[in-house]
């Protein structure tokens, strides 16, 4: 148990527009975080900085050295948004897990048997082992979805980061996925970015608010005046009744 | 039969039959990745932005190709710089190079005293009149796509997939880009003697269109593109040298033909399959 990643006054934008101001995050082993907040006001680029494809203006990203002898382990994995992908691209479901094995920095990736065994046995725990061979143009949204949590958890990271993973997918599917990450919080701490208020809450540990600035709520409950203050143009579709515990102010 | 054996005594026709076989598994390989990652219209700038290259070869009486593979290398470098850049429209940049290109070449041909014959070829090309020096140029850029594919396949293809998680996972995501675009421009110009600049791009895509239609992985579409790729131009070859017409036309047209025929192939497949299986479920419930 430990730090994983800390973000100290962290600036982040693009050429002169800042969209972060002054996040500070300590994102440790076990965490489950969700992060809301309304478009645009910085979910997806607090999700860049994190993973380093972009640098931040001021401030720092501090990742504690993991340790890890295995070749097969990371970081970090992560679950871009589903919108971006190509659908039509010839690329076998297999060939897209196994790019969570490719080794960093190395033009050269040669995939030995163990690999290989890896990558079917992961597709087979999300119960779409059946689909290795098939390309990734003949799915469904929520296979899809299954086939990239996969590559983001085959080489077993100490974080897992998901991007909107409730994007385009079924509601039965949500529910596996949810039980699923519930079941992968016990091996590494998750941070995921979600619209759907009701459904995150309810899962998460703790929650982070992303409007410009970063406020962490060291709890998973979230009060109606709080949805107000970000002006979230969101539906709450929540499971059971939602607790109505007002958390204190920011500041 | 005897006729067409007989060709291959001629040094030109082995030459022709070398630049087919060559071209082939350049424009296979490179084609697809062009057609996977959807870069035909970037590919097509840099087919054109090439032209200005061969004019100043010409102004200044050194290989034209030289001049073209500097120019196209010099591009695509720029537009693949270009993209990385947010603020930048892509397609209208692309538009204006590929222009530009155009535009320098035809003031350098114009400048350049007498009448180039020798410019018609490189518009419309002439597998039977491919050089020595286009020719070894064309073996050593396919031995190096070869290698090039052969150990770093995966990592290409991951890139070329998904660029974004590719980056957050920390592959040379920038080397590959420019490594692949500076294969891609060279394919392009070497290939410019075969069918000319106004074709070229058609040979980089259409045998993968066709292979596409039978399969959609990445590493059979190559196969399958190289085999198309050499049926087209043999009988792309044989059809220019029997009928007299241009040999870039002549496998442009058999190209397109045998997209169509596969097309319609496999259409008819499908629908058999499906009566087939109509005809069975009737069978079945016929016998309830």
């Amino acid at each position: 148990m430990g730090k994983i990643i800390e973000l100290q006054s962290v600036n982040a934008g693009y050429d002169d527009e800042i969209i972060l101001h002054h996040v500070n995050l300590t994102i440790n082993d076990g965490d489950f975080i969700g992060v809301i907040g309304p478009n645009g006001g910085g979910k997806t680029t607090l999700v860049k900085i994190i993973i380093g494809l972009i640098k931040p203006l001021s401030g720092k990203v501090i990742y504690h050295n993991n340790n890890f002898s295995d070749n097969n382990k990371r970081l970090i994995g992560y679950l871009p948004q589903i919108s971006n992908t190509d659908r039509v691209f010839p690329i076998s479901v297999l060939n897209v897990v196994l790019s969570g094995l490719a080794k960093p920095r190395k033009l050269v990736n040669y995939f030995n048997k163990e690999q290989v065994e890896k990558a079917h046995e992961i597709l087979a725990e999300m119960g779409i082992g059946h689909l290795a061979k098939k390309n990734i143009g003949e799915l469904s949204g929520g296979q899809m979805q299954r086939v990239f949590l996969c590559r983001a958890i085959v080489a077993r990271p100490r974080l897992l980061i998901l991007d909107e993973p409730n994007s385009f997918v079924d509601n039965k599917f949500e529910n596996d996925l949810y039980n699923k990450l519930n079941e992968l919080n016990q091996q590494m701490a998750i941070l995921m970015v979600s619209h759907d208020l009701g459904t995150i809450t309810y899962y998460v540990k703790t929650i982070a608010c992303v409007n410009r600035e970063l406020h962490y709520h060291e709890s998973n409950t979230i009060s109606q005046e709080q949805l107000s203050e970000y002006n979230c143009p969101i539906q709450i579709i929540a499971h059971g009744d939602i607790p109505h515990t007002v958390l204190k102010k920011h500041n | 039969m005897e006729n067409f054996l007989q060709l291959f005594n001629y040094q030109f026709f082995i030459n022709a039959s070398l630049a087919a076989v060559l071209s082939s598994i350049a424009c296979g390989i490179i084609g697809t990745y062009i057609v996977s990652k959807r870069i035909v219209f970037i590919s097509g700038g840099i087919t054109h932005a090439s032209f200005g290259g061969i004019g100043i070869g010409y102004y200044f009486g050194f290989n034209p190709i030289l001049g073209a593979m500097i120019f196209s290398v010099l591009s695509a470098l720029g537009i693949e710089y270009m993209t990385r850049k947010t603020n930048v429209r892509e397609d209208s940049v692309i538009a204006m190079l590929w222009s530009f290109g155009m535009a320098v070449g035809i003031i350098f041909v114009f400048l350049t005293p007498g009448y180039s014959a020798n410019l018609m070829s490189f518009l419309f090309g002439n597998i039977l009149t491919v050089t020595r020096l286009n020719l070894l140029l064309l073996a050593v850029l396919s031995v190096i796509i070869i290698v090039v594919f052969l150990l770093m396949y995966k990592t290409i293809l991951f890139v070329a997939f998904d660029e974004q998680y590719a980056r957050a996972a920390r592959l040379p995501v920038k080397f590959v880009n420019y490594m692949m675009i500076t294969l891609v421009a060279l394919t392009i110009v070497l290939n410019i003697r075969v069918v000319g600049i106004i074709l070229v791009i058609s040979l980089l895509t259409i045998p993968q269109t066709i292979a596409n239609i039978f399969t959609k992985k990445f590493e059979r579409i190559i196969l399958l593109a190289i085999v198309i790729g050499l049926i087209g131009s043999f009988s792309g070859l044989f059809l220019s040298y029997y009928f007299d017409i241009p040999s870039g036309a002549s496998i442009i047209f058999f190209l397109v033909l045998l997209f169509f025929l596969a097309k319609i192939g496999k259409n008819l497949q499908t629908f058999f399959r499906i009566r087939n299986q109509i005809s069975e479920e009737a069978g079945k419930s016929g016998s309830l």
